[in-house]
């Protein structure tokens, strides 16, 4: 058993915004590319070119199909990595301590040196967001790219993890959420934030802002005015052209 | 818990700023190496581009770089085509091989060698180098990619989506995307789309299915495919019955008050009228004279007509009128063909409507137009559009785009404030653009450029001036451009190039050139087919095709079938120029070239198939790729790149000209590149404010684009709601004209060729009996073949059922991990089957171009890209059915030839699952075998 900070100074974390996510996976990639070269072991792919090529990855996209009860059927995107949670079960079931929460920012880790593969941590997570990786035998999971939010190598603009960085539609935010006045949970205020699965006790510190509503019936009562017809046949028209165009000039 | 961390770890060694070529897109990317290797990859911020941001295809582009399927050496094709058995052989004798085949050719008949290349980012200079060898038969993939789009906004408003223009993303309120392929452009549509939805705005998605932009869409217009043109000419309709257009904007900048000859009798009936020195004529609504369009003192007329010698000419508004405000264009009319409520286009019509101008925005810029006029506002009107391939890739593709252009134009929303806006070199008329040149002689260089914009059927490229020719509607390029058949293929017709040269229609060729273009499998339709063609021998036992010369960095399934193979880079190896002379990476505030460079040197013996290109002109003697003294001209293509002039003072690079201080016009600079790359690779030049919007009729833009070499001198225009090239063809099918086209065509010139946009249906719509739609789509995740060699790419794409709507699953009985018989009326394919909700509940539709042949792109056979994946091209032909006529009849828009992949009509029953999707093709031998078992590079500790 491995214990949780009692509190932690920060809690930084991702605002996920369901609304605009298109489902595009940059953010799947750019993390693999950074986390490959970076934080512990490689992101290693086994039968990369095979039957099943099985690759760790710590973000991935999922997609939902909904069909409402009116309108046409929706389809939403819903990136997914580990959501750094205040009450993480995966560190308190680590028979080893390799898995912890960073006090000084609510960072959940993976000390590899310490870890020894059990996987108890995986499973304990409801979110799955935990992966072994099946070269190195490792637990592999988002660091919040702790090795380039601090990063003094980096320019300033590029201390933030590399998802949020290159995601296209502006659709992923970093910050610290347990600071009323930051960016991020002034969005989550303002866009009604979600946390993910919240019975499942785990206080997840990241936020996902939910879809806006779609496919509203068109208020057509209120539109038709825009329509006014003025003729109903071409020589109508012309008609109209001309008066028209007499009174603008 | 305390661990040490070291949460500053050393980046790389070194950060080399390139451009990324995992698609079209050209985003700026900051490459960063250890020890001299590809680390990773990330956006550049400073690119006006991507602006740092980058896709899942752009951050996988290392294992691209270092993909197993890269070729490694020339090769000599020494088993029968399609096995991929391959001998590796010196460059020197691969390029003494090429020679030996086309200097015959160069020497006799240059028609002989058809080079035609895919998804060539160098067409400017790939053209070239075909002009200077002479032969007609030059094309890259728009004929089969989307022409109708493209040449549908150059007729038309002198630009289109894309590299022509962007939607005013930070101004737009309502924001409507059609049909757009979402590896395209991919980059800056989601950055705008995030700008919309962080500001509130309205997206509307038209599409026949629910993914990617439609899924965010807050409104889905699930549209049964190939009827857009006839919702669009339905909003067109109820805009203008409620007189919801912009007349000032019409009057002014468009073909709307131009007098229309109405003389039946006349050969220019249905033409616009024109003066002596041929300035299209308006009513001057002052005097009630006719008048030159662009009278400093003219004030164009909509309203009135003009009668002459008891004639009646009316101005194109009131056509627009008679055709628009019918009844076949009614919601009630058409709402069942295209699947929505008449109710649902009407509410459209109307956000339109509101939002163009009840919600109209001015900016306070001060502007003067073509006519000199001054202007103290800028009006705009936030509505904008953007449409792809979608639209386009249907036998009505051409008449739909110029629809959605008519759309955008009466709304008064192109290039203003809100609205759409064209990026440099765009706005430029189709009439400023070439006309198609097809002469040659023996030893010669071509006429002039191979593609380009007719003007009627005197432009067309026709046997008729050569006496040995019977018939003098004979085409003379291979592909059948600017034909009778095609009258305005603008971009040419791949598709059509193996099955003509296979037939001999027109004629027969000796050697095919290819460069990045999978012509044997992804890129043809009648996939299977096409495989036969290439394999076919004569009576002799030698190929129907002579011989094939492919150019390419990887091993794809086009590799097998040729004879001589000249391997590419990788894009991170080469020097590239994205350039204002080809497809440019502009903004509409900006111009902006921009360079590739090798970050690294290959590893392998390959060579950038520009710098062959070349060695090859060289060594072949070409004007232009020599010296007077006979030896080569270009060392390489960064040499050609830097030092090629176009016309004086300009190349294919803009900036850094001369000294180093000119930009746009100036002479060669020898330190150019380097410039280029302390620059991140990139050049951008603002236009001026008062110069950002107008852009076709603003003056101050105007001198801009003459300074920066964009025009030779200004080049305003009105945009061409009533296209006269159209009706030049109409006319020569009426007989009013030299030139006739064959009787077997004449009815569908009637029909289709109309100088308004209009609705006919799909030609696929007379296949009875087959109702459901088929398409294709491609993923935002992977661009055409290329994303199965790349280790990450395919484990997020590395399957593609077919995916079926509620209504055809329930009514199949289908359950998870069935397999279905889909037929067509050219064959049938069996393939995997999977549910989805959110789509037209008459379509079916699969991920484009994850299916495989065994063998390809350095996969196990087992992939399951191999067993499981498939392609619908095996079941779209590139002919329509046989008619019994005798005639070759090609599946294609009549006017452009644009290939009609999704016209595609289907039906589907329920099968036994076979063991692989069917047809399963025998393996190629892998010419560099297959990739390692586990990746897991890490260069830093």
């Amino acid at each position: 058993m491995t214990t949780l900070p009692q509190h932690t100074e920060k809690s930084l974390g991702l605002v996920i915004d369901l609304d605009t996510c298109v489902g595009c996976h940059a953010c799947v990639t750019a993390c693999k590319g950074w986390n490959t070269e970076n934080y512990g072991a490689p992101l290693a792919d086994t039968d990369a070119y095979g039957a099943n090529p099985v690759g760790s990855f710590l973000n991935r996209v999922h997609s939902y199909e909904v069909q409402p009860e009116t309108g046409p059927a929706q389809l939403f995107h819903m990136p997914k990595s580990c959501l750094h949670c205040a009450d993480a079960p995966c560190v308190t079931v680590c028979p080893t301590g390799a898995s912890y929460k960073r006090v000084e920012d609510g960072i959940v880790l993976v000390n590899e040196q310490d870890c020894i593969g059990c996987g108890l941590c995986a499973w304990a997570c409801p979110y799955g967001a935990r992966e072994m990786d099946p070269s190195e035998g490792v637990m592999k999971k988002c660091t919040l790219c702790v090795d380039r939010i601090y990063n003094e190598n980096l320019p300033e603009e590029d201390r933030q993890p590399a998802c949020v960085r290159t995601c296209p539609a502006g659709a992923r935010h970093f910050g610290d959420l347990s600071d009323p006045e930051s960016d991020v949970s002034k969005l989550v205020a303002e866009r009604g934030g979600i946390d993910l699965m919240p019975e499942q006790g785990t206080s997840p510190v990241n936020q996902y802002l939910p879809p806006r509503p779609r496919d509203e019936a068109p208020e057509f009562d209120v539109l038709a005015q825009f329509l006014e017809p003025v003729a109903e046949e071409p020589s109508g028209f012309l008609g109209w052209l001309d008066r028209t165009l007499s009174k603008v000039s | 818990m305390n661990v040490q961390l070291n949460t500053s770890p050393k980046v790389s060694d070194e950060v080399r700023k390139t451009t990324c070529y995992m698609c079209a897109c050209r985003c700026g990317i900051n490459v960063h190496l250890k020890d001299g290797k590809v680390a990773y990859i990330e956006g550049n911020k400073d690119h006006p581009v991507n602006k740092g941001v980058l896709c899942a295809k752009g951050s996988s582009g290392i294992m691209q770089h270092l993909s197993p399927a890269r070729l490694r050496s020339p090769l000599k094709r020494v088993g029968p085509r399609g096995s991929g058995e391959f001998e590796e052989i010196s460059w020197e004798e691969a390029l003494e091989t090429a020679v030996s085949w086309l200097k015959p050719l160069r020497d006799s008949d240059q028609s002989k060698l058809a080079f035609f290349t895919g998804r060539d980012q160098s067409q400017s200079f790939t053209s070239f180098w075909a002009q200077a060898f002479g032969t007609p038969n030059y094309a890259a993939h728009g004929g089969f990619c989307s022409v109708n789009m493209a040449a549908a906004g150059i007729y038309t408003m002198g630009g289109a989506f894309w590299e022509f223009g962007q939607p005013d993303w930070d101004r737009t309120k309502l924001f409507m995307i059609f049909g757009v392929a979402e590896d395209h452009d991919s980059n800056p549509i989601k950055m705008g789309l995030g700008k919309l939805k962080a500001r509130g705005a309205k997206v509307i998605g038209v599409n026949p299915i629910r993914t990617g932009y439609n899924a965010i869409s807050d409104e889905w217009v699930g549209i049964t495919p190939g009827t857009d043109g006839l919702f669009i000419l339905s909003l067109v309709h109820c805009l203008m019955k409620a007189g919801k257009i912009d007349l000032d904007y019409l009057a002014r900048f468009t073909d709307a008050p131009c007098l229309v000859n109405g003389d039946e009798k006349s050969d220019e009936f249905g033409l616009i009228l024109k003066d002596a020195a041929g300035k299209a004529l308006v009513l001057d609504r002052k005097t009630g004279k006719p008048t030159p369009f662009d009278d400093p003192d003219v004030e164009p007329d909509l309203s009135g007509s003009y009668r002459h010698a008891g004639i009646t000419h009316r101005p194109v508004l009131h056509h627009m009128a008679d055709r628009y405000l019918s009844d076949t264009y009614a919601p009630e009319t058409v709402a069942a063909k295209i699947g929505i409520t008449a109710e649902r286009i009407r509410a459209i019509a109307a956000d339109l409507a509101r939002v163009a101008f009840d919600e109209a925005i001015e900016l306070d810029r001060e502007w003067t137009d073509f006519r000199g006029k001054k202007h103290s506002k800028m009006v705009g009107r936030p509505v904008a559009f953007h449409a792809m391939r979608g639209i386009s890739a249907h036998s009505n593709g051409f008449q739909t785009c110029r629809a959605l252009h008519v759309l955008q134009i009466i709304l008064g929303s192109v290039e203003v404030p809100g609205g759409f806006r064209f990026k440099p070199p765009y706005p430029k008329p189709f009439w400023a653009h070439p006309k198609p040149h097809a002469t040659h002689q023996p030893g010669q260089p071509l006429d002039g450029p191979h593609l380009g914009f007719v003007h009627g059927p005197d432009d067309l490229l026709l046997k008729n001036d050569d006496p040995q020719i019977n018939d003098p509607n004979t085409p003379k390029r291979i592909d059948k451009a600017f034909s009778w058949e095609n009258p305005m293929s603008s971009h040419g017709l791949m598709h059509m190039l193996i099955s003509n040269a296979h037939a001999g229609d027109p004629y027969k060729i000796d050697t095919m050139m290819l460069y990045m273009a999978n012509m044997s499998w992804n890129s043809s339709m009648n996939t299977s087919g096409v495989m036969q063609m290439l394999t076919d021998k004569d009576e002799n036992g030698d190929y129907v095709i002579p011989r094939i010369i492919y150019s390419d960095a990887y091993s794809s399934e086009m590799v097998a079938y040729a004879d001589l193979i000249l391997p590419d880079t990788t894009y991170l190896e080469r020097h590239d120029c994205i350039s204002l002379l080809d497809r440019p990476i502009c903004e509409a505030e900006a111009a902006a070239d921009a360079i590739r460079w090798p970050v690294v040197e290959p590893d392998r013996d390959v060579r950038g198939f520009q710098s062959v290109l070349c060695d090859l002109g060289g060594r072949l003697g070409l004007p232009g790729f020599t010296n007077e003294d006979g030896s080569t001209k270009y060392k390489d293509y960064a040499d050609y790149i830097q030092n090629h002039e176009r016309k004086p003072g300009v190349g294919p690079l803009a900036g850094w000209r001369g000294n180093g201080d000119e930009h746009g016009r100036g002479g060669a600079n020898p330190n150019q590149i380097e410039k280029y790359i302390e620059n991140g690779s990139f050049w951008v030049s603002h236009i001026p404010e008062e110069a950002e919007f107008y852009k076709p009729w603003n003056a101050a833009y105007q001198d801009w684009a003459v300074n920066l070499g964009l025009y030779d001198a200004p080049t305003p225009y009105l945009f061409t709601l009533w296209s006269e090239p159209l009706r030049r063809f109409q006319l020569a099918a009426e007989g009013k004209h030299r030139l006739s086209p064959p009787e077997h065509l004449k009815a569908r010139y009637a029909e289709t060729m109309d100088p308004l946009p209009l609705w006919y249906p799909p030609f696929s719509d007379a296949d009875e009996g087959y109702d459901v739609h088929a398409l294709t789509q491609r993923p935002m995740a992977m661009y055409h073949s290329w994303g199965s060699q790349n280790a990450w790419l395919r484990q997020i794409h590395g399957r593609n059922p077919l995916y079926v709507p509620t209504k055809i699953w329930e009514a199949n009985g289908f359950e998870d991990g069935d397999w279905a018989k889909v037929t067509s009326p050219h064959g049938n394919i069996t393939v995997p089957v999977a549910h989805m909700a959110a789509l037209n509940e008459n379509t079916v539709w699969t991920w484009n171009a994850i299916g495989k042949r065994k063998g390809a792109w350095a996969l196990e056979p087992d992939a399951p890209e191999a067993t499981k994946g498939f392609l619908l091209n095996h079941i779209i032909h590139e002919l329509l059915p046989p008619k019994g006529d005798g005639l070759r009849w090609a599946n294609s828009d009549p006017i452009t030839g644009q290939a009609a992949w999704f016209d595609l009509r289907v039906k589907i029953e329920k099968t036994e699952a076979p063991e692989e999707s069917q047809p399963s093709h025998p393996g190629q031998k892998s010419p560099v075998g297959a990739g390692p078992s586990t990746v897991k590079q890490k260069l830093g500790e």
